[in-house]
C-alpha cells in the first residue's frame, strides 16, 4: 500500500494522553472484594493470580519430593525409605512440576496477568473459558492427589506401557487427573492465540507487538497441536488398563513403541511449552535493563515460531534405543540438530540487545544472566544427546537428568523467577527487598550447580536414573548432588520469603519503576479491574528506548466523556502512524 | 455493560471486554476454529493407530469388516450429512432473521442426531449379544483371525469417541433451541448457532472418514 492510499483510507482517532497513577485507589484487587469474587472472576488478572498461587503450592509440594528422592540416594543402599516409596516420589516429582508446575507457569500465571495489558485488550478473548482453563486444572490437581493417596504411581512421568498398563496402583486415574490438566492447556492455547488475534489494540501492529506475546504465541501454538495428542494417548491407557483393549499390549497384538511414539510426539513439543514462553520473559527484561531496543526483533520472534515448528519433528530422538528403524533414527538425529539454530538465534540476539546497553542490573536481569549460563549448558547437552552413537551410551543415565534439569530448572524456572520479580511490582504494588532478591539468585545460581554438574559426571560413567541402589563408586557424587539439592530449596524458601515479605509493608512501587517502555508498564500500578479505562492506541514499538519517556503515554482511542487528561494533542492513523504531532 | 447499552445499540449478549459486535462474532468463531483443530488431532492419534494397525494385519480388518452392517453404517452417513445442511439452514435462517426457521432447523438438527445415535445403540448392542466385546472381553468364534479383538477394540474406541461428540453436539443443539424458543437470536446475534455449526460440520466429516474405513474395506 502506497502512502497516498493509507492516508486516504486511514481512520482517524482522536489521541489525548494521561499519566498513569502510581497508586490509585480504586484497582482491580479491591473493586471486588471477598471470596465469592475471586472464585466467580472473570478478570484475567485475578486468575493470573490464582493460577501463581496453585503453581506456587505445587512447586513446593514437587520440591518436597525432590529432596527426599535426594536424601534417600546418600547412600547406596536404603537411607530411610523403602524402594517402592522412592519410586513413586520420583514419579509424582516429575509429574507434578511439569504438569502441574511447569506447564502452567509462565502461561497461565504470568501470561494470563500481563498478555492482555501488552495487547491494550480489557480481558483475554474468552474470560469465563479462563476461569473454567483454572477449575480444570484444581479439578485435575484434586485427581492427581486422590491417585496419590489411593495407590500411588510407579511408573515414572512417562506412563511408559507395558509397565502402565500393568502394574498396580492409581494409574488409571492418575492418567485420567492429567488428561483433565491436558484440557485446561489446551483451553489456554485456544484462549490465547484468539486473543492475540483478535484483541490488539488499534496500532498494535504485528511488529509491534512484544516478543512475550511472541513466545505465548508459539506456545499456544505447541499446546493446541501436541496436547490433544497426550489426551488421546492416555485415554488409551486407561483403556488398555480397564478394557484390555491391545493397542500398546505386545500379548494382544499392540505394540508398547507405539505408545512411546504417541507419548514423545506430545512430550517432546511440551517441552518446549516449559520453555519458549521463558525466552518471551529473557526478550522483555533484556531491552528493559540495558535501555536499548531489541536485537533482531523479527529474528526472535520468527524463531520461536520455527522452534514450535520443528519441535514436531524430533520425537524420535527418545526412541533411540527402543527398537525403532536405524534411519529413522538418523532423521530424528539430524532433526534434532535442527532445533539447536533458531535457539542459537535467540542467544546470539539477546548478547547482541547487551551489547553497548546502559545496563542496570537489577535482579530480574540477574536471574535472566543465570538463565544464559543454565540454559547454554543445557542446550548443548541436548544437542550431545542428540547424536545416535553418543545417546546410546547416555540413554537413560544421570547425563540425561541432568540435561532437562538444566533446561527445565536453570531455563525455565529461572526464567519464570526472573519474570516474576520483573511483573512483581506490577502484579501487587510493591518492591520485594533487592538485596535478598540478588543473594537468592547467586544462591540457586551455586545450589544447581552443585546439584547438576556432578550428575553430569556420574551419567557418563553409567549410573542409570531411576535406581534406588548404586555402586559405591558413584557415591561422593550423590553426595554433592545432595548438599546442592539443599542449597537449592534454601535459595527457593528465601525468594517465597522476601516475596511474601513485600506484599507486607514492602516500598510502594510507582507505575513504572524499570522505566520499561512496554505497554503494561504504561497503565496504573495496580491495574484498574478493566485495565484501561479507555482503548489505548498504541502509538510507539514495546522497545523504542530512543525515545524519551515523555512519549509512551497512553494514547487514547475513544472521545473523552469523564474528562481524564487534557485534550487531543495529536492523531494517528489507524496503522499507528502519527499524522500530525503538536 | 449498562453504559454500553445506553450509548449503542448492541444486543444485550455483547460483553464488555470487546469493542464491538463483528469483533465479538470474529473472535468466537476463530476460537472455535481454533477448537477443532485440537478435536482433528485427538481423533488423529486414533486414526494414526488404525493406520498402523491396518498396515499390520490387512487380513484382519477386510474380515472383521464383515461382521458391520454397511446398510445401517450408510443409512447412518445419510442421517448425519441431512442433520449438517439442516444445521447450516439454521445458520442462514438466522442471518436472515427469520427467528421461526431458526427453531425449526435445529429441532430437525437434533432429531437427525437422535436418530444416528438409536442406530449406533442397536448396532452395538448387536455386537454385545453376538460376543463383540471390545479389547480382553471379545468373546466372538466368527472371525478365522487371533487378533479379531484389536479390530473391534478400534471400531469402539472410535465410533465411541465419535459418539460422545455427538451426544455433545445434541447437548448443544438443546441449549440452541431452548434458547432460539426464548428469542435470543436474530441476524444481529447468532453467534452461538454459527460456531456450534462449526463444530456439528467437523462431527460430521470424522464419521464421514469413519465410515469407509471400517464398513466398506474390502
Amino acid at each position: 500500500m502506497d502512502t497516498a492510499e493509507s492516508s486516504s483510507t486511514s481512520k482517524k482517532i482522536q489521541v489525548q494522553r494521561y499519566k498513569p497513577d502510581d497508586n490509585p485507589e480504586k484497582h482491580y484487587l479491591n473493586e471486588e472484594t471477598g471470596l465469592w469474587s475471586w472464585l466467580t472472576t472473570v478478570d484475567h488478572k485475578k486468575i493470573g493470580i490464582m493460577f501463581l498461587g496453585a503453581i506456587t503450592f505445587f512447586f513446593f509440594v514437587g520440591g518436597i519430593m525432590a529432596l527426599l528422592v535426594r536424601t534417600e540416594l546418600w547412600t547406596p543402599a536404603k537411607t530411610f525409605i523403602e524402594a517402592n516409596t522412592y519410586n513413586q516420589l520420583f514419579t509424582l516429582h516429575g509429574a507434578i512440576m511439569i504438569f502441574l508446575f511447569l506447564v502452567p507457569s509462565v502461561p497461565a500465571a504470568l501470561g494470563n496477568f500481563i498478555l492482555p495489558l501488552q495487547l491494550g485488550a480489557k480481558d483475554v478473548a474468552f474470560p469465563r473459558l479462563n476461569l473454567l482453563s483454572f477449575y480444570l486444572y484444581l479439578t485435575g490437581a484434586g485427581i492427581a492427589i486422590f491417585s496419590i493417596l489411593n495407590g500411588g504411581i510407579d511408573t515414572g512421568w512417562t506412563f511408559y506401557t507395558p509397565y502402565s498398563s500393568t502394574t498396580g496402583g492409581a494409574v488409571t486415574t492418575m492418567v485420567f487427573g492429567v488428561f483433565v490438566i491436558g484440557f485446561s492447556s489446551i483451553l489456554t492455547g485456544v484462549n490465547f492465540i484468539t486473543t492475540i488475534h483478535k484483541m490488539r489494540a488499534p496500532g498494535l501492529t504485528w511488529d509491534k507487538l512484544p516478543l512475550f506475546c511472541w513466545g505465548l504465541y508459539a506456545t499456544s501454538i505447541i499446546q493446541i497441536l501436541a496436547t490433544p495428542v497426550l489426551a488421546i494417548t492416555l485415554a488409551l491407557v486407561g483403556m488398555e488398563r480397564i478394557l484390555g483393549i491391545g493397542i500398546f499390549d505386545p500379548a494382544m497384538g499392540g505394540d508398547p513403541v507405539l505408545f512411546q511414539h504417541f507419548f514423545w510426539f506430545y512430550s517432546h513439543p511440551a517441552v518446549y511449552i516449559m520453555i519458549v514462553p521463558g525466552f518471551g520473559v529473557v526478550s522483555e527484561i533484556i531491552t528493559t535493563f540495558s535501555r536499548k531496543h531489541i536485537f533482531g526483533y523479527w529474528a526472535i520472534a520468527l524463531s520461536s515460531l520455527a522452534i514450535a515448528f520443528i519441535g514436531f519433528l524430533v520425537w524420535g530422538h527418545h526412541m533411540f534405543v527402543s527398537g525403532q528403524a536405524s534411519l529413522a533414527s538418523m532423521v530424528f538425529s539430524f532433526l534434532t540438530f535442527l532445533v539447536g539454530i533458531p535457539t542459537g538465534i535467540k542467544m546470539f540476539n539477546w548478547t547482541a540487545t547487551l551489547y553497548k546497553g546502559s545496563i542496570d542490573l537489577k535482579s530480574p536481569l540477574l536471574y535472566i544472566f543465570g538463565f544464559f549460563f543454565l540454559f547454554l549448558v543445557g542446550g548443548l547437552t541436548g544437542i550431545v544427546l542428540g547424536s545416535i552413537a553418543l545417546d546410546v551410551h547416555l540413554h537413560d543415565t544421570y547425563y540425561v537428568v541432568a540435561h532437562f534439569h538444566f533446561v527445565m530448572v536453570g531455563g525455565m524456572v529461572m526464567a519464570f523467577l526472573a519474570g516474576l520479580h520483573y511483573w512483581w511490582p506490577k502484579i501487587t504494588g510493591r518492591m520485594y527487598n533487592e538485596t535478598m532478591a540478588k543473594i537468592a539468585c547467586g544462591i540457586i545460581f551455586v545450589g544447581f550447580n552443585v546439584t547438576f554438574l556432578p550428575q553430569f559426571v556420574m551419567g557418563s560413567q553409567g549410573m542409570p536414573r531411576r535406581y534406588f541402589n548404586y555402586i559405591e563408586q558413584f557415591q561422593p557424587f550423590h553426595q554433592v548432588s545432595t548438599i546442592g539439592s539443599f542449597i537449592l530449596g534454601l535459595g527457593f524458601l528465601m525468594v517465597f520469603y522476601y516475596l511474601v515479605k513485600s506484599l507486607f509493608g514492602g516500598q510502594k512501587a510507582t507505575a513504572n519503576p524499570w522505566g520499561s517502555r512496554a505497554m503494561e508498564w504504561q497503565i496504573n500500578t495496580r491495574p484498574p479491574l478493566h485495565n484501561f479505562h479507555h482503548i489505548p492506541v498504541i502509538i510507539n514499538g514495546p522497545y523504542d528506548y530512543h525515545k524519551p519517556m515523555e512519549e509512551f503515554q497512553l494514547g487514547l482511542a475513544e472521545s473523552p466523556t469523564d474528562g481524564h487528561g487534557q485534550e487531543s494533542d495529536l492523531e494517528v492513523t489507524s496503522d499507528g502512524k502519527e499524522i500530525n504531532a503538536e | 455493560m449498562a453504559d454500553h447499552s445506553s450509548s449503542t445499540t448492541h444486543s444485550r449478549f455483547f460483553q464488555h471486554h470487546f469493542v464491538d459486535a463483528e469483533q465479538q462474532f470474529q473472535t468466537a468463531k476463530m476460537g472455535m476454529w481454533i477448537f477443532l483443530v485440537t478435536e482433528i488431532l485427538m481423533f488423529g492419534g486414533l486414526f494414526a493407530a488404525y493406520i498402523v494397525f491396518r498396515l499390520w494385519y490387512p487380513d484382519l480388518f477386510t474380515q472383521a469388516s464383515t461382521e458391520l452392517n454397511t446398510f445401517w453404517g450408510g443409512v447412518n452417513t445419510v442421517v448425519l450429512i441431512g442433520s449438517s445442511l439442516t444445521v447450516a439452514m439454521a445458520i442462514k435462517s438466522a442471518q436472515l432473521n427469520q427467528k421461526k426457521n431458526i427453531a425449526i432447523n435445529l429441532g430437525i438438527t437434533l432429531a437427525l442426531a437422535a436418530v444416528f445415535m438409536v442406530i449406533k445403540y442397536f448396532e452395538w448392542t448387536h455386537k454385545f449379544e453376538l460376543g463383540i466385546f471390545p479389547g480382553q472381553f471379545y468373546d466372538f468364534g466368527g472371525i478365522a483371525h487371533e487378533k479379531a479383538n484389536v479390530f473391534f477394540s478400534l471400531y469402539y474406541l472410535m465410533t465411541g469417541l465419535h459418539g460422545i461428540h455427538v451426544l455433545i453436539g445434541m447437548g448443544l443443539m438443546g441449549w440452541l433451541l431452548w434458547r432460539s424458543l426464548k428469542n435470543h437470536f436474530d441476524s444481529e446475534y447468532y453467534t452461538p448457532i454459527e460456531i456450534t455449526g462449526l463444530y456439528w460440520h467437523l462431527v460430521d466429516i470424522i464419521w464421514i472418514f469413519l465410515f469407509p474405513l471400517f464398513y466398506l474395506i474390502e
